[in-house]
C-alpha cells in the first residue's frame, strides 16, 4: 500500500505578531500557535489520494512537546499515525538542520512502519518562510523533487510513476517522475476539510510517537540544533517607516488639483519617454 | 535603520577561505529568454564583486542558450560559464543541480546568488543541501563587509514583512542567497563590454534523468504588472469593483497597467495578478499612483522603490503620504476622473499641435 508522509510545523500565527512600538521588540505573549496552513494542504492531497486509491498516511513535525496539537489535528482529520521529533538538542536549527532531523526521520519512520512512496511538505512556513526544507530533504533522502506543486495529475502504483503539474511564475509545467517523490504543496491544491466527529474523538485520546536523539544511534551531533546551523540572525530591526518629503497638491476644485498634478508630471522626463509629448516641445 | 549597523563582525572566529573569490549569479531562463531577476542580481552583483575586488561570474544553463552568456556580459558579468546540452532544455532539479554543483565545486566562488523565483528556490534548496552550506531565502538588501571578512550580509524580511534579518554565513563557503525580483536594479545593456565564456561540459545521460516534463502550459493573458513602467493602483477605498474601471481609464491614458492593494484583491474586486506588495508583485515603476490605499508596511515594501510615487487620499494622516512624492487629500471619485480628463486634454492638445 501506498505510504505516504506529511510533514508539519506548528508555528507561531506571525500574522499576529506584533512589535512593539517602544522597544522594537516581537510581541509573542499571546499569538496563537497553528499548524502551518501550506502543510495542510498537503496533508488534504494525501487525504485525498487515500480516499481515491487507498494509503496510510504518517505526519512528522519536529518541535517541542506542545506540537503534539497540531498532529492531533492531522489525525482528526484522517491521518493513520504521528510522529513527534522532540529534543532540546534540536532547538535553534536552520533549514539545513531541520532537513537533517527530517531526513533521519523519515528513515526510520521507513524502516519502522514500512517503505514511503510520497513526502509532503508545504511549500513554506509562516515563521520560517523559505520554502528550503522541502528540497532540502528531497537532498538528504534523494527522492525526485517536485516543488510548487497544485495538482497530483496521476499516480501509476504499477509502474511506480507520479505526474504533477506545478505552477510556476510563468505557466505550469506537467511533470511525470518515478516515485519515491517529494512535493511541496500550494494553498491552489485543494481546500482543507473539516474533521468530522468521529476523527475528532480518534484525535482526544490519541498519542502520537515521541523521537528523541536517542532514537536515532547514528546521529551526527554536529549537524542538529544551532550547532548545525550554518546561517547566523546577526541582528533584526524594524525598518523605519519612510518619510520622504511630500509635495501636497491643492487647489479649489478637482480640476484644479489635476492641473496642478500634470504640472508636476511635465516637470520630470516621463512625457518624453512615454510619447505623451511635452508642449514645450512643440 | 532603527539601529546602527553591527560593528565590524570578527572575522578571527572563521575558518581560512581563500581559496573562495568571486561573486556568482545563476542565471535564470526559460526558452532562451532570461528571467528579468537574473539581469537585476547581475546589478546588485557588480557591487558585491567591485567592494570585494573580485570577478563578477555568471552560470547560464540550459539548451541553446549561448546568446545568453554574451548578454550576461553586457549586463556587467566578467566571466560566464555557460552549459548547454539538449537535456538541459526544460528545467528539471537534478540535471541543473548536478551542472550547478560542478561549477560551484570546480569554481569556488564565495558568494551564490539566483532569483528567489520557484525555480530559484528549487535550485537554491537542492544546491545549499548538497554542498552543505548556509542559505537565506527571499533577501531584499544585499552588502558585503570588505575584506578580510569579507562576510556576505544578507538581509530578508520577516514575520510578515514586519522586521528586517541581517543573516551570516560564517562557517561554510560559498555564501547562498536567493534575492526577490524587482528589488535590485540592472545595469542599462552595454554592448562594449568585454567578458570571458567558459564552456562547461554536460556528464549525465538522459537514462539517468527521471523527471519528464510532459508539457508548459504558458500562462494565459500574460499580465505582467513587474514589468509594467506606469502603474495605477486601487485599494479599499474604492469600495468595489466598479471603481477599478476608473483607474483603467488613468491608467489606459498615461498608457500604464492597473494595480491593486491586498484588501481590494481578498475582497474579491480584482484579481491576484495585479496584487502589489508581500505577497503580491514588488515593482519598480517609472510611475506609482496610489489611489484608496492607505499604505500598510506589507504594501509599501511592495512598491516604495518607485522612481515617482502619486498618493491620492481622503484621510491626510494616512501612511501612504509618507512614501509619496506629491500628495493629494481628497475624494478619489472626483479627482480621479479629473486627472483623466486633464491627462486626455492635454495630450490631445499636443496631438493637435503637432499633427
Ligand atoms: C502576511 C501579510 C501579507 C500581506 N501582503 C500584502 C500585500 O502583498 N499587498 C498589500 O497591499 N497588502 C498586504 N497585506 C495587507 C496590509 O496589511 C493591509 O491590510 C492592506 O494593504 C490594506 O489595503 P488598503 O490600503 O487598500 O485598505 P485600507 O487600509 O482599508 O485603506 C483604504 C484607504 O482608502 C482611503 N479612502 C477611502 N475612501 C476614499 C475616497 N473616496 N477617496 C480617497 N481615499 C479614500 C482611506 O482613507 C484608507 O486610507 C498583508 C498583510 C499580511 C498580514
Ligand atoms: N520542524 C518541522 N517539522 C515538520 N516539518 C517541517 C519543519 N520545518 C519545516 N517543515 C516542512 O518544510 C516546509 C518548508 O519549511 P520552510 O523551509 O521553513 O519554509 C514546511 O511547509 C513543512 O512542511
Amino acid at each position: 500500500m501506498l505510504h505516504i508522509v506529511v510533514c508539519v510545523k506548528q508555528v507561531p500565527d506571525s500574522r499576529e505578531i506584533r512589535i512593539d512600538p517602544k522597544t522594537n521588540t516581537l510581541i509573542r505573549q499571546g499569538v496563537p500557535a497553528i499548524a502551518n496552513f501550506y502543510d495542510m494542504h498537503g496533508l488534504e492531497e494525501a487525504l485525498r489520494i487515500k480516499d481515491e486509491i487507498g494509503a496510510t498516511i504518517t505526519v512528522l513535525c519536529m518541535g517541542p512537546p506542545p506540537a503534539e496539537k497540531s498532529l492531533k489535528q492531522c489525525i482528526s482529520l484522517g491521518a493513520d499515525r504521528a510522529v513527534l521529533v522532540t529534543d532540546r538538542a534540536f532547538a535553534g536549527a536552520d533549514t539545513l538542520a531541520t532537513s537533517y532531523v527530517l531526513g533521519l526521520a523519515i528513515q526510520k519512520i521507513a524502516a519502522d512502519f514500512g517503505p514511503v512512496h510520497i513526502v509532503f511538505t508545504g511549500k513554506q512556513t509562516l515563521d520560517g518562510d523559505t520554502g528550503q526544507v522541502g528540497p532540502g530533504v528531497a537532498c538528504r533522502l534523494d527522492l525526485e523533487q517536485l516543488t510548487y506543486v497544485y495538482k497530483v495529475a496521476n499516480i501509476d502504483m504499477d509502474n511506480r510513476r507520479i505526474t504533477v503539474h506545478r505552477l510556476l511564475e510563468d505557466g505550469v509545467q506537467v511533470v511525470e517522475t518515478k516515485m519515491p517523490v517529494l512535493i511541496t504543496a500550494l494553498k491552489e491544491m485543494n481546500h482543507v476539510r473539516r474533521a468530522p466527529l468521529p476523527g475528532m474523538i480518534k484525535a482526544a485520546q490519541y498519542q502520537p510517537v515521541v523521537w528523541t536523539t536517542n532514537d536515532f544511534p547514528g546521529i551526527d551531533r554536529k549537524q542538529i540544533g544551532l550547532k548545525g546551523s550554518p546561517t547566523i540572525v546577526a541582528k533584526t530591526w524594524v525598518p523605519e517607516a519612510r518619510d520622504i518629503n511630500t509635495e501636497y497638491l491643492e487647489g479649489e476644485s478637482a480640476e484644479q488639483v489635476a492641473t496642478a498634478v500634470l504640472d508636476k508630471l511635465w516637470e520630470t522626463d516621463l512625457p518624453e519617454r512615454f510619447g505623451w509629448q511635452a508642449e514645450g516641445e512643440v | 535603520m532603527a539601529e546602527e549597523k553591527n560593528k565590524q563582525t570578527q572575522a578571527d572566529d572563521m575558518p581560512d577561505w581563500s581559496a573562495y573569490r568571486g561573486v556568482m549569479i545563476v542565471i535564470e531562463q526559460r526558452d532562451g529568454e532570461a528571467k528579468k531577476v537574473s539581469w537585476q542580481l547581475l546589478g546588485e552583483g557588480r557591487k558585491l564583486a567591485d567592494k570585494l575586488e573580485v570577478d563578477l561570474l555568471a552560470l547560464v544553463i540550459g539548451h541553446n542558450v549561448g546568446h545568453l552568456a554574451q548578454e550576461a556580459i553586457y549586463h556587467g558579468a566578467d566571466k560566464v560559464y555557460l552549459c548547454d546540452a539538449p537535456e538541459l532544455k526544460d528545467y528539471r532539479t537534478r540535471p541543473y543541480s548536478r551542472v550547478t554543483l560542478q561549477v560551484i565545486r570546480d569554481v569556488k566562488p564565495e558568494i551564490v546568488l539566483q532569483g528567489a523565483t520557484a525555480t530559484g528556490r528549487d535550485l537554491a534548496g537542492a544546491i545549499a543541501t548538497h554542498l552543505p552550506t548556509g542559505l537565506t531565502a527571499d533577501t531584499t538588501i544585499l552588502d558585503v563587509e570588505p575584506h578580510p571578512s569579507r562576510l556576505l550580509l544578507a538581509s530578508r524580511p520577516a514575520f510578515s514583512e514586519k522586521m528586517l534579518a541581517t543573516i551570516l554565513c560564517k562557517q561554510y563557503r560559498p555564501q547562498m542567497a536567493t534575492a526577490r525580483a524587482g528589488v535590485f536594479e540592472a545595469l542599462p545593456r552595454d554592448t562594449s563590454r568585454q567578458g570571458e565564456i567558459v564552456p562547461v561540459e554536460f556528464a549525465m545521460e538522459e537514462a539517468e534523468i527521471a523527471a519528464k516534463v510532459l508539457e508548459f502550459i504558458e500562462a494565459t493573458e500574460r499580465f505582467d504588472i513587474e514589468d509594467a513602467e506606469i502603474i495605477v493602483a486601487g485599494g479599499r477605498g474604492l469600495g468595489g469593483p466598479e471603481p477599478f474601471k476608473l483607474l483603467q481609464e488613468l491608467a489606459d491614458a498615461l498608457g500604464g497597467v492597473v494595480g491593486a492593494s491586498r484588501a481590494a484583491v481578498d475582497a474579491g474586486w480584482i484579481d491576484h495578478k495585479h496584487q502589489v506588495g508581500q505577497t503580491g508583485y514588488t515593482v519598480r515603476p517609472k510611475l506609482y499612483i496610489a489611489v484608496g490605499i492607505s499604505g500598510a508596511v506589507q504594501h509599501l515594501v511592495g512598491m516604495q522603490n518607485s522612481d515617482l510615487i502619486i498618493a491620492i487620499n481622503r484621510d491626510k494622516d494616512a501612511p501612504i503620504f509618507k512614501a509619496a512624492h506629491y500628495g493629494i487629500v481628497g475624494d478619489l471619485f472626483q479627482l480621479v476622473p479629473a486627472l483623466t480628463e486633464a491627462v486626455r486634454n492635454k495630450r490631445r492638445l499636443t496631438e493637435n499641435v503637432t499633427g
